[in-house]
């Protein structure tokens, strides 16, 4: 009975790493939300370098995660029917958490200069953003335990990447109408298309997972 | 003992070595040709359980084909399992899926027809009505099993990787029960025309007596054994492939569907049990392996709703199942006409 005690050992405990990847894409959404919040507030204080920080060690440690569960899954030749798309699922969820330290740099580096006007509209844009990878982990995890529960946080990811572009897209407007130079103008539009980017991100990762499911409920 | 009893066995072996090689791969193709099970592994389980189902259970189909004709001289039995390998062989290298136990069933009748023998149309028709029916019952086995487990997928919601882990354990149970069946059905095909002549004398150690018949079921899953270790991995590896767009869990309900209706056909102790209550018995005779995963499979595709059943393969199929009782007997009637007329040994 030894090689299936450790195959249950080994699968409890790629099933851990396959959960704390997807409760590190959850935390980094979180910290995100709370980053922006505080940089509209104070700008890049103290508070705001520890939550980059945070989501910094966050993508390092899901990269780590990562690299494990494909050595995993391939040394041990597990689930090879679906491997290739849950490989697919993680590096793309990867990809969405890199977005959310890649932006909360910009910020960091760049220290765009927010009029007080549109503080409220890239607060909402940002939390909009937030809500879709919040469903979308909710998502990815239904797609490990019962496929057939993905098309409805799927659904719900579509609906709130909609809501961003609508909010991104009054926002863009607003910041071109009002008076300020052109370079100001730019770079805020940039800011907005790379928080909105997150949202598009996560409909594009919610797209694949809507068909890895379907293939899983064949 | 004498040489000329090993040299007739040889045909009967060679027709076990073919069995171990083609049929094993119907048990673990899918497990190792998707990589969820080792080849070793595979070629461990399956020879040891084909052996203990031989040993154990392989009398209640064996019974049937002695009914259907009791050739009593080994060179018509060394004959006939020749007839049945040959058959089996030229069809598998021609690429029609073929059965041992039509190929046997047909060189049995050959022999019947060459030696003036009448064959035994009542168990002939039992024999006929249950390969219609092995494929149709695996086909309603496989549909219940997979609706069950997906009733039960939907209801504990596993981790996916768990689900493979247990998925896993499942293959080889069910590989294990496959290879018991396997052996219990299909060895009365392999050794089974050898039964009558009594080519052994029983082995006495105090109260365990091992007879001439278990001797013969011994040597033929050996036969099976060997076949499964030195020519199913190529097998199982185009098996698999072939089955490829089978998730392994279909793969799981395809080889346990199959493996209950051999068992179903093979069990002495079910037999008696229906009896015994009053029910309506199971025929015991030697049904097809592959046949039983073919129609699991189609059971499947249709509960899946798949439009990809492709009529023509199936068709092929059926044209196969139909032809190798009629080509094994043709070859079996004359071979033996060379065998008592050319070499002159008395084959009746």
């Amino acid at each position: 009975m030894a090689p299936n005690l450790q195959l249950f050992s080994r699968t409890k405990q790629l099933e851990k790493q396959i959960d704390n990847f997807f409760d590190k894409l959850s935390e980094s959404a979180v910290v995100y939300r709370l980053a922006v919040r505080v940089y509209l507030k104070e700008g890049v204080s103290e508070e705001f370098e520890e939550r980059l920080v945070r989501v910094n060690k966050l993508e390092t440690e899901a990269d780590h995660l990562r690299r494990d569960i494909e050595t995993q899954l391939y040394s041990n030749t597990l689930i090879p029917d679906s491997r290739g798309d849950v490989l697919g699922l993680i590096e793309t969820v990867d990809q969405v958490m890199t977005l959310f330290e890649g932006s909360l740099w910009a910020f960091s580096i760049e220290k765009p200069d927010i009029p007080d006007a549109f503080r409220p509209g890239f607060k909402k844009l940002a939390n909009m953003v937030v809500k879709a990878v919040d469903e979308l982990g909710l998502g990815c995890r239904a797609f490990f335990r019962s496929p057939h529960d993905v098309p409805a946080y799927n659904h719900k990811v579509q609906l709130y990447e909609k809501e961003a572009d609508i909010l991104s897209t009054a926002l863009k407007r607003e910041i071109f109408d009002c008076d300020i130079d052109l370079s100001r103008k730019l770079h805020l539009r940039e800011f907005v298309e790379s928080i909105d980017s997150i949202a598009d991100m996560a409909e594009d990762v919610a797209d694949r997972l809507a068909i890895y499911s379907i293939k899983r409920t064949v | 003992m004498d040489p000329l009893v090993i040299i007739f066995l040889t045909s009967g072996l060679f027709l076990g070595w073919a069995l171990g090689a083609n049929d094993a791969a119907n048990v673990f193709g899918t497990a190792v040709g998707t990589k969820m099970v080792k080849f070793r592994t595979a070629a461990i389980i399956c020879s040891v359980f084909v052996i203990l189902g031989a040993l154990i259970s392989g009398a209640g189909a064996s019974h049937t084909l002695g009914k259907l004709g009791a050739i009593t001289a080994l060179p018509g039995a060394f004959m006939t399992a020749l007839a049945a390998a040959v058959a089996v062989f030229s069809m598998t290298k021609s690429g029609l899926p073929v059965s041992t136990s039509q190929a046997i069933v047909g060189a049995i009748i050959g022999w019947n027809i060459f030696s003036n023998n009448p064959t035994d149309s009542a168990t002939l028709i039992k024999i006929l009505t249950t390969w219609v029916l092995c494929p149709v019952l695996s086909a309603i086995v496989a549909v219940i099993l997979l609706k069950t487990l997906k009733i039960i997928g939907k209801r504990v919601k596993l981790h996916m990787i768990m689900a493979d882990a247990y998925t896993r354990i499942g293959l080889i149970f069910a590989g294990a029960f496959g290879a018991y069946s396997l052996g219990a059905n299909n060895i009365a095909n392999v050794v089974g025309v050898f039964i009558p002549a009594k080519p052994f004398p029983d082995i006495v150690a105090g109260s365990f007596v091992f007879s001439s018949t278990q001797q013969l079921f011994l040597m033929g899953g050996l036969a099976i054994a060997v076949g499964v270790f030195t020519y199913s991995k190529g097998v199982m590896m185009t098996v698999g492939g072939n089955l490829g767009r089978l998730s392994p869990t279909a793969a799981f309900v395809a080889v346990m569907a199959h493996s209950i209706v051999l068992f179903l056909f093979a069990s002495r102790g079910l037999e008696a049990w229906l009896a015994g209550n009053g029910l309506p018995t199971i025929p015991l005779v030697p049904v097809s392996s592959s046949q039983a995963v073919v129609g699991a499979i189609v059971g499947i595709s249709i509960l899946q709703g798949t439009t990809g059943i492709r009529w023509m393969v199936l068709g092929k199929i059926i044209a196969g199942w139909v032809a190798t009782p009629f080509v094994a007997g043709i070859i079996c009637f004359i071979g033996l006409f060379f065998l008592q007329n050319v070499f002159g040994l008395a084959v009746l």
